[in-house]
């Protein structure tokens, strides 16, 4: 007989008599009576903007039963009926404590003679607290003869459905994919850049001898937030409500893979673009936890889940200095070069190096380092390099150490003193590491900085150490010259800092110093050589050109208001945004690398500005010597080349002219036409006078005396007064 | 006959009224000839078509309007799509009455035939525009506006940078600015004999400028 009645579950509805149907699942609910339609799911929150994946299937949280929000829990003791409430009462206290337990959402059936059946139905009033609670109870141990087992109740009804026959899967036929590098093939050699501003997306080519972009796609509502370009520029990501998802092609833009992930934030690319890493924060099911992440690798081909990571923020958030709210992305740091073989998170005392091959910890353990809070990799090796502080109440001094991966060995060492704070630079081609490291002043009142200078690819990693000539100096910012051997700094308090420029050839030694400069921010060249020493925020867009080799300024100009600066791959030119930070003037800017301004594209509400990035070059530096030696053979070629482009673009333009002035022109007859028909009625209006052209009208002068007023006054001569 | 406008007011919409001047001061009375509501907002701008046949408004509601000067009826709309997106503060009528230029705080100015309200052209700038005149002379028009001095949080170092932006009317390209103002400018018109212009702004000056021998020879 129905036992439902005493503790009637939500899904059916109230009042109804319940028979149990043997050969049905266990449920003792009949179907036939709950009526599954008038159970109303959420609805889609998207806005009324269509999204790409309307097209397809979505893979939603809501599933078809549309009872998401319950789970199932076995290996509960078999009681008598007597004991029936405390084990009811003990239930509903482990996992009242989890979720939100619908009225009348516990459930557990009981057989003919009372006793329980050993299993129970719980549902909350979230799908998310029913997954939660599902992972927090799961092999709770009861006693010692009872750990609950607990299940979603969709996964149930997935396996109930599995059929008996296995059917092999379908062979697809091989269709080869896209060109996805076809734009490296530009016979111009120029480069892209895609642009974000209100709903817009546009992907441009950067045509700075035309003076105006190439447009080369443009989709509205492309991505819910930003778009990122993966590292090597093969693909461009765009997030949505699902997901992430990548686009490419040889001429167009086309969606090559999703990735789900629902509610996703951040993503991050491996460097060889195998590997896709997402994030999500969710709210937590009670407000005394941290907000919940998850992390999830994707490989980038097939869109699979390679590995999830979940947990609370804490895990995952940067031990450090005065604890961070939240997370710091991105929270997976990737080994140098374009291997993807390994990629480590901080954690509390340990840093965890996970290798792609098996996805799990290298050696299935992390590396334990007391007290870590910072590391980085080599941007070329697998080499990491840590920091951890002052430890032991002072006794024990801070230090930075290089590590090895995978062998775990500790190539350097150094231990520093009195430090505050400390930060690490690594040059491009992990040939050099700046530590910069803040220090206590021996009364610690205040602190003064120092570099450490690591010689990486040198027998025994020699440490040289750099002081400022003002030690006191405070540092505003520091940069490596990618791919060479100097880095500058720019230091000072005034509001018009110091620029110094260093070389590490032999011992380090300053090549300069640029006094008084309004600067604040420092963006050398992808090549090196050339720097922008740019004052943005309270300097309001002031740029200097800077060519390091000859020690001279090329330029000065100003982009007022700009936010960012950046340069294209090829160290050829560089754009300054003003983003929508600022109400006005958003748009951007492209120069040439010696600082000349090419072209503007004022767009309102504009939020990114990212070059396409480039593969690195598949010549050999014997071709590139080859090349430019013979630098003025190919130059002139391609002037001729320009030169013929500009003339058909003028030619464009000459025949775009006449069209319009044609079009006038014909306009123009059509109103005369109207106005000799209507001369007539014009000459009635104006009483008769012929007015249509100036010449008609006559200016006339004319006098007009205006009596104002007469007044007579008898003057008196004064004979006798006069002398 | 004069045509007015009327902003809204307490309970008052916004509307248009066409009065009749005596000649004979004593004979004037206040009443309208003709009243014509409909347009939401402000009306910024109104003027009488060709032949006094058609008044022709543009306000706040961003639509330009002609209306029959003697039944009141609404003859023609701009399209809400192709026209202008925001409130249109500037309308003035070319030499001969053919064609006329408004600008909006759009950051557009745009250019209409007056009789089917057909749009011919649009110049775009990067500022709000305030005000707009076609040259008598030339195939010019000029534009000016700023963003109006309540609206600024930060403000420009660059003292004199409003300028009073030319255009070729038929290319809708840029071909100069005139600079001066410190301040947005709200009021623009060119001398009969379109030798000359002026420029009114928020600066509180006005400024006469005389083009020179190189502006009558301007390539585009």
């Amino acid at each position: 007989m129905a036992d439902v009645e005493e503790a009637p579950h939500s899904m059916v509805p109230p009042g109804t008599a319940v028979e149990e149907e043997q050969p049905r699942i266990q449920l003792n609910i009949d179907w036939g009576n709950v009526d599954l339609d008038s159970i109303v799911l959420p609805p889609g929150d998207d806005m009324g903007i269509k999204s790409d994946d309307e097209e397809e299937e979505e893979e939603t949280l809501e599933t078809d039963t549309g009872f998401g929000n319950v789970i199932i829990v076995d290996n509960l003791p078999v009681v008598a009926s007597e004991k029936y409430e405390k084990l009811e009462g003990v239930i509903r206290k482990i996992f009242g404590q989890i979720g939100v337990i619908t009225p009348n959402g516990l459930l557990m059936p009981r057989d003919e003679s009372g006793k329980t059946k050993g299993y129970a139905f719980i549902e909350y009033s979230t799908p998310q607290e029913a997954q939660t609670a599902r992972e927090q109870t799961n092999g709770y141990k009861l006693d010692r003869s009872h750990v609950f087992v607990v299940n979603m109740f969709d996964d149930y009804d997935k396996y109930m459905k599995v059929p008996d026959e296995w059917n092999s899967p379908e062979i697809k036929p091989y269709t080869p994919g896209e060109n996805l590098v076809a734009w490296l093939t530009d016979d111009r050699g120029r480069d892209q850049f895609v642009i974000r501003f209100g709903s817009e997306t546009e992907v441009y080519w950067n045509n700075a001898s035309q003076g105006k972009p190439d447009p080369v796609y443009h989709r509205t509502f492309w991505t819910e937030s930003f778009v990122q370009w993966s590292p090597l520029g093969t693909y461009l990501a765009t997030i949505h409500r699902q997901g992430a998802a990548v686009w490419g092609g040889e001429k167009s833009f086309n969606r090559l893979m999703r990735y789900i992930h629902p509610q996703v934030k951040l993503i991050d690319f491996s460097p060889g673009e195998k590997f896709m890493v997402t994030y999500s924060s969710h709210e937590p099911s009670s407000h005394r936890d941290t907000q919940r992440v998850t992390l999830m690798v994707f490989d980038v081909r097939s869109g699979k889940v390679l590995r999830e990571f979940k947990g609370s923020a804490d895990d995952f958030a940067t031990g450090g200095t005065g604890g961070i709210a939240g997370v710091s992305w991105p929270v997976f740091q990737w080994a140098g070069g374009r291997d993807d073989k390994y990629f480590a998170r901080i954690g509390k005392n340990a840093i965890s190096v996970y290798e792609t091959d098996t996805m799990g910890l290298l050696d299935k353990k992390s590396l334990k380092v007391e007290n870590v809070v910072d590391f980085c990799w080599s941007p070329t090796d697998p080499l990491l390099s840590l920091f951890v502080p002052e430890g032991g109440g002072g006794n024990q001094p801070a230090r930075v150490s290089l590590v090895s991966i995978p062998s775990r060995e500790e190539l350097r060492q150094k231990n520093l003193f009195s430090v505050s704070d400390c930060k690490m630079y690594w040059q491009s081609n992990g040939e050099y590491l700046a530590v910069k490291v803040d220090r206590y002043t021996k009364t610690k009142k205040s602190t003064y900085t120092g570099f450490e200078l690591f010689r990486v690819k040198e027998r025994d990693i020699p440490i040289e150490v750099l002081e400022l000539e003002n030690k006191n100096d405070k540092i505003i910012a520091f940069a490596w010259e990618p791919k060479g051997h100097r880095f500058a700094i720019i230091h000072g308090d005034s509001p018009r800092p110091d620029i110094s420029f260093y070389s590490m050839k032999g011992r380090v030694t300053k090549l300069t110093t640029l006094k008084g400069r309004q600067a604040n921010a420092l963006y050398w060249s992808p090549l090196g050589r050339f720097i922008i020493l740019a004052g943005l925020k309270a300097y309001n867009g002031q740029l200097e050109f800077y060519n390091v080799d000859d020690l001279e300024t090329m330029a000065t100009a100003e982009h007022f208001m700009a936010t960012d600066v950046d340069w294209d791959p090829t160290g050829r030119f560089c754009s300054t945004s003003v983003t929508s930070v600022h109400q006005m003037e958003n748009g951007f800017n492209i120069w040439s690398f010696q600082g000349k301004l090419l072209y503007r594209l004022p767009r309102d509400r504009f939020f990114q500005f990212l070059w396409r990035p480039r593969p690195p070059t598949l010549l050999t530096p014997e071709d590139e010597a080859e090349i430019a030696k013979n630098l003025r053979k190919y130059s002139k070629k391609y002037e001729a080349d320009d030169l013929a482009r500009s003339l058909e673009g003028t030619e464009r333009d000459t025949e775009n002219r006449r069209k319009l002035v044609d079009e006038w022109k014909s306009w123009v007859a059509q109103w005369k036409a109207a106005q000799e028909e209507e001369k007539e009625e014009r000459y009635i209006l104006r009483d008769g006078v012929p007015s249509d052209t100036e010449e008609d009208y006559e200016a006339e002068e004319v006098e007009v005396e205006e009596i104002i007023n007469i007044e007579e006054e008898v003057v008196a001569f004064g004979f006798d007064n006069q002398d | 006959m004069v045509v007015i406008t009327t902003d809204p007011f307490m309970e008052q919409q916004s509307a248009i009224h066409v009065k009749r001047i005596e000649s004979d001061r004593s004979l004037q009375s206040s009443e309208d000839v003709l009243t014509i509501t409909g347009p939401q907002g402000r009306i910024n701008r109104a003027m009488w078509g060709p032949l006094n046949k058609t008044i022709i408004s543009a306000g706040e509601d961003a639509t330009i309007r002609i209306w029959d000067a003697e039944t009141g009826k609404l003859l023609k709309e701009s399209d809400p799509e192709t026209g202008h997106q925001k409130v249109i503060t500037a309308m003035a009528k070319s030499a001969d009455g053919s064609h006329f230029i408004t600008g909006s705080h759009d950051k557009s100015a745009k250019l209409w035939d007056i009789r089917t309200l057909q749009m011919l052209k649009t110049y775009t700038t990067e500022r709000p525009v305030n005000a707009a005149a076609i040259s008598p002379l030339l195939d010019h028009v000029v534009i000016g506006g700023g963003q109006e001095a309540s609206q600024v949080t930060m403000t420009s170092t660059r003292a004199g940078k409003f300028e009073a932006k030319f255009f070729h009317k038929i290319f809708e390209e840029e071909i100069g600015g005139v600079k001066g103002h410190f301040g947005p400018i709200n009021a623009l018109v060119f001398n009969p004999d379109g030798r000359s212009f002026s420029s009114g702004g928020e600066d509180g000056y006005v400024r006469v400028h005389f083009f020179d021998s190189d502006y009558y020879h301007i390539k585009v």
